[in-house]
C-alpha cells in the first residue's frame, strides 16, 4: 500500500516535470531571444544558445532538465543571474508563513461557521451567514485587499480610528528603522495584519462553505439520532461525533490548502509588495524569466504532491475504517 | 428525471434574485455602452473631466452615475463595457473548459484500458499543480490578451470535470439499457453520445456553473496582473488594477468594478449551489469544494 502510494507519487512528479517543460517548450517564440541586447549579431545569439543548451534536440535538453529537476538543480535565473533555486529559498519563508498563519486562521474561523449553520440549517443566523461567507467567497483577494487598505492604512485618519487600527500597506517591515527584539516583532505584526486578514478571510469563507454541507450530512446520519436519544449533551454530539467524521475530510483539504494559498498569495503579496514566492513568480513571468517560472512550477507541483501524499498517509490514523483494506 | 427538467424545477427563491441579479448585469453590459453619450475608450478634456465622484455632473451638464476615471471616461459606462469581456471569457471559459473536460473523460470511461489510464494520468497531473500556477506559467508563455485568456481557461479547468464525467459515466455504462442498446447492435459511439453522455451530464452542469464564477473571478485576476486582458480594452480585472494607485484620491474608479464582480460571481455561485442541491436530492455526493488555490 505504501510503496504503491510512493510510487504513484513518484509517477506523478515525473509527469509533472514532463508537461512544465512541454509547456515552457510549446510556447512560441525563443526563449534566448529576451536575453539578447539589440545590439548583439547573430553569432552572438548563437553562442548564447549554446551556452544555454537551446540548439540541442528537443529531446537532449528534456533528459537534461528532468535529471537535473530530480537532483533538486532548478537551472539558473535569467534575469537575477543566481540559480533558480536560491530565488526560491529566499522568497519561500515570507510566503510559508503568510499562508501558514492564514490557513490556520481559516480553519479556526471557517469551521466553526459552518457548524453553527449547520445546527440551524434554514434559519435566520443560516442564510445570514450564507450571504456572508457566499459574498466573500465571490470577491476576489485583491479587492478585499486595496477595500481594507483604503479603509485602515489611507482612510483611518479621516474615519476617525485610533492609531492602534492605522496599519501598514507596504512591505514586511517599516523602512528606514533599526528595529530589535520584541519592536521588531510588533512591527512585522503589524504588517502581517491585512494581507492575513485578506487571505483568511477568502479562505474561511471556502471552508465555512464546506463545513456547512459536511456537518449538514453528518447531523443527518443515524448515530447522531442514537447519540441524541441517549441525552447527549450538544457538545458532545458536535465535538465528538460530527468532529470526528468531519476530520478527515478536513485534513484533506487543509494538505490540499496549503499549496493553494501559497500559490493564491501572488495577488496579496502584490497588493501588499511582500517579498514572497508569489511575487518572485510574477516578476519572472513578467521579465520572461522562463527558468523562475518553470522552477516555481515545479516547486508548487511537488508540495501539492507531497501534500496529498501526506493527507493519505495521515487518514488511517484518523479514520480507522481506512484500515481496512479496500479493493 | 432528465437533466433539462432538474434544470427548470431548480429555481427556488434565492436562485431567481441571482438569476435576475445576472440578468440585469448582462443586459446592462449589452444595453448601456449602446446607448450611452460618447466613446467609454476615448480621451477627451482630461483636465475638467478626470476622477469626478460618483454621483457628479461635469460642466457640460452629463451624469456621471459612479463618477470618471483619471482620463475623465465616464466609470460607469465603462464599468458595464467590461462586464462584456468579464462575463463572455467567464461563461466562454468555463463552458469550453467543460466540453474538453465531458469529451475525455466521457471516451477514457467508455473506451477503458490504455486509453482511460493515459487521460487519468495527465488529469491528476494537471490537478497536482494548483490552477492558478499552471494559469500563470500558461500565461506568462503566450502573449497577454483576449483570446490568450480564453484558451488558459479552458485549457487548466477540464480536469474537474472530465473526472466527474468519467465516474457517471462508468456508472451508467453498467446499467441495463446501455447492454440492451448494444445488443440491438447500436454503434459505440452512438450509444455513448445517445444514451450514456445525456444520463451522465448531470453533475458536470452544476461543475460548469460554479465554474463561471471562478473563470470571472481568475478572468479578474489574470488581468489585475496585468496578463489578462490588456488595456485599453476595459474589464472588471484591469479596471481595478487601472484604480489601485488611485485608492486614496478616489477610491471608487478601484472599488466600483469589483462590486458588478462580486454580484456577478455571486450569482453564478448561487445558482450552482441550488443546482448542486438539486442534484443530492437525487444522490448522495460529496460537496465540490473549490480549493484556494483554484481562486483569485
Amino acid at each position: 500500500m505504501l510503496a504503491r502510494r510512493l510510487l504513484q507519487a513518484a509517477l506523478l512528479f515525473w509527469l509533472v516535470i514532463t508537461l512544465v517543460f512541454a509547456l515552457a517548450r510549446l510556447a512560441p517564440g525563443d526563449p534566448a531571444s529576451f536575453l539578447v541586447p539589440p545590439t548583439a549579431t547573430a553569432a552572438d545569439a548563437a553562442r548564447l544558445r549554446s551556452e544555454l543548451g537551446l540548439d540541442r534536440p528537443l529531446l537532449v535538453q528534456y533528459v537534461r532538465w528532468a535529471r537535473a529537476v530530480v537532483r533538486g538543480d532548478l537551472g539558473e535565473s535569467f534575469s537575477a543571474g543566481r540559480p533558480v533555486g536560491d530565488v526560491l529559498r529566499e522568497a519561500a519563508p515570507v510566503s510559508l508563513w503568510l499562508g501558514l498563519v492564514s490557513i490556520a486562521l481559516t480553519f479556526l474561523v471557517g469551521v466553526p461557521i459552518g457548524m453553527v449553520q449547520a445546527a440551524r440549517r434554514g434559519r435566520a443566523i443560516d442564510r445570514l451567514l450564507t450571504v456572508l461567507t457566499t459574498t466573500a467567497y465571490a470577491a476576489p483577494s485583491f479587492w478585499i485587499a486595496l477595500s481594507l487598505v483604503a479603509v485602515f492604512t489611507y482612510g483611518a485618519a479621516t474615519l476617525g480610528l485610533p492609531a492602534w487600527m492605522r496599519l501598514p500597506a507596504f512591505g514586511i517591515r517599516t523602512p528606514g528603522l533599526a528595529l530589535h527584539g520584541t519592536a521588531a516583532f510588533r512591527d512585522l505584526v503589524r504588517h502581517a495584519v491585512l494581507p492575513v486578514v485578506t487571505l483568511s478571510a477568502v479562505g474561511a469563507a471556502g471552508i465555512a462553505r464546506y463545513a456547512r454541507s459536511g456537518v449538514a450530512d453528518i447531523l443527518e446520519q443515524e448515530f447522531v439520532r442514537t447519540a441524541r436519544a441517549k441525552g447527549a449533551p450538544a457538545w458532545r454530539v458536535y465535538g465528538r461525533h460530527v468532529m470526528a467524521n468531519l476530520m478527515p475530510s478536513l485534513v484533506v483539504l487543509f494538505a490540499l490548502s496549503l499549496p493553494g494559498i501559497v500559490a493564491g498569495s501572488v495577488f496579496v503579496e502584490s497588493v501588499f509588495a511582500w517579498p514572497g514566492l508569489g511575487r518572485a513568480t510574477l516578476s519572472a513571468i513578467l521579465a520572461r524569466d522562463f527558468p523562475v517560472v518553470m522552477g516555481a512550477s515545479v516547486f508548487y507541483a511537488a508540495a501539492t504532491i507531497l501534500a496529498n501524499l501526506a493527507a493519505d498517509l495521515a487518514l488511517p490514523l484518523l479514520d480507522p475504517r481506512r484500515l481496512v483494506s479496500r479493493p | 428525471m432528465s437533466t433539462f427538467a432538474t434544470l427548470r424545477e431548480s429555481f427556488d427563491g434565492t436562485s431567481r434574485i441571482a438569476a435576475g441579479m445576472l440578468v440585469l448585469i448582462a443586459s446592462g453590459a449589452v444595453l448601456v455602452p449602446m446607448v450611452a453619450r460618447g466613446d467609454p475608450l476615448a480621451i477627451g478634456d482630461v483636465v475638467a473631466l478626470r476622477l469626478l465622484p460618483p454621483f457628479s455632473r461635469d460642466p457640460t451638464g452629463a451624469l456621471h452615475l459612479l463618477g470618471t476615471d483619471r482620463f475623465g471616461r465616464d466609470l460607469f459606462v465603462r464599468m458595464m463595457l467590461a462586464g462584456r469581456v468579464s462575463l463572455a471569457i467567464g461563461i466562454a471559459g468555463s463552458v469550453l473548459a467543460a466540453a474538453i473536460g465531458t469529451a475525455v473523460g466521457a471516451v477514457a470511461a467508455w473506451r477503458g484500458g490504455l486509453t482511460d489510464r493515459i487521460a487519468m494520468a495527465v488529469t491528476d497531473a494537471l490537478l497536482a499543480i494548483p490552477r492558478l500556477v499552471l494559469l500563470l506559467l500558461c500565461a506568462a508563455l503566450w502573449q497577454p490578451g483576449l483570446l490568450t485568456v480564453l484558451a488558459v481557461l479552458a485549457a487548466t479547468g477540464w480536469m474537474g470535470v472530465a473526472r466527474i464525467v468519467r465516474g457517471e459515466v462508468e456508472g451508467v455504462r453498467a446499467r441495463p439499457f446501455v447492454h440492451a442498446a448494444v445488443a440491438l447492435g447500436v454503434p459505440g459511439a452512438r450509444v455513448l453520445w445517445r444514451h450514456v453522455l445525456p444520463n451522465s451530464l448531470g453533475p458536470a452542469i452544476v461543475a460548469t456553473t460554479l465554474g463561471v464564477g471562478n473563470a470571472i473571478l481568475l478572468e479578474s485576476g489574470l488581468s489585475f496582473l496585468g496578463l489578462g486582458v490588456q488595456p485599453p480594452r476595459p474589464s472588471w480585472g484591469n479596471m481595478i488594477a487601472g484604480g489601485r494607485d488611485l485608492i486614496v484620491a478616489a477610491p471608487w474608479v478601484a472599488l466600483a468594478p469589483g462590486v458588478a464582480l462580486i454580484i456577478t460571481v455571486l450569482a453564478a455561485t448561487l445558482i450552482g449551489d441550488r443546482l448542486r442541491d438539486q442534484l443530492a436530492g437525487e444522490r448522495r455526493r460529496a460537496p465540490v469544494a473549490r480549493t484556494l488555490g483554484e481562486r483569485a
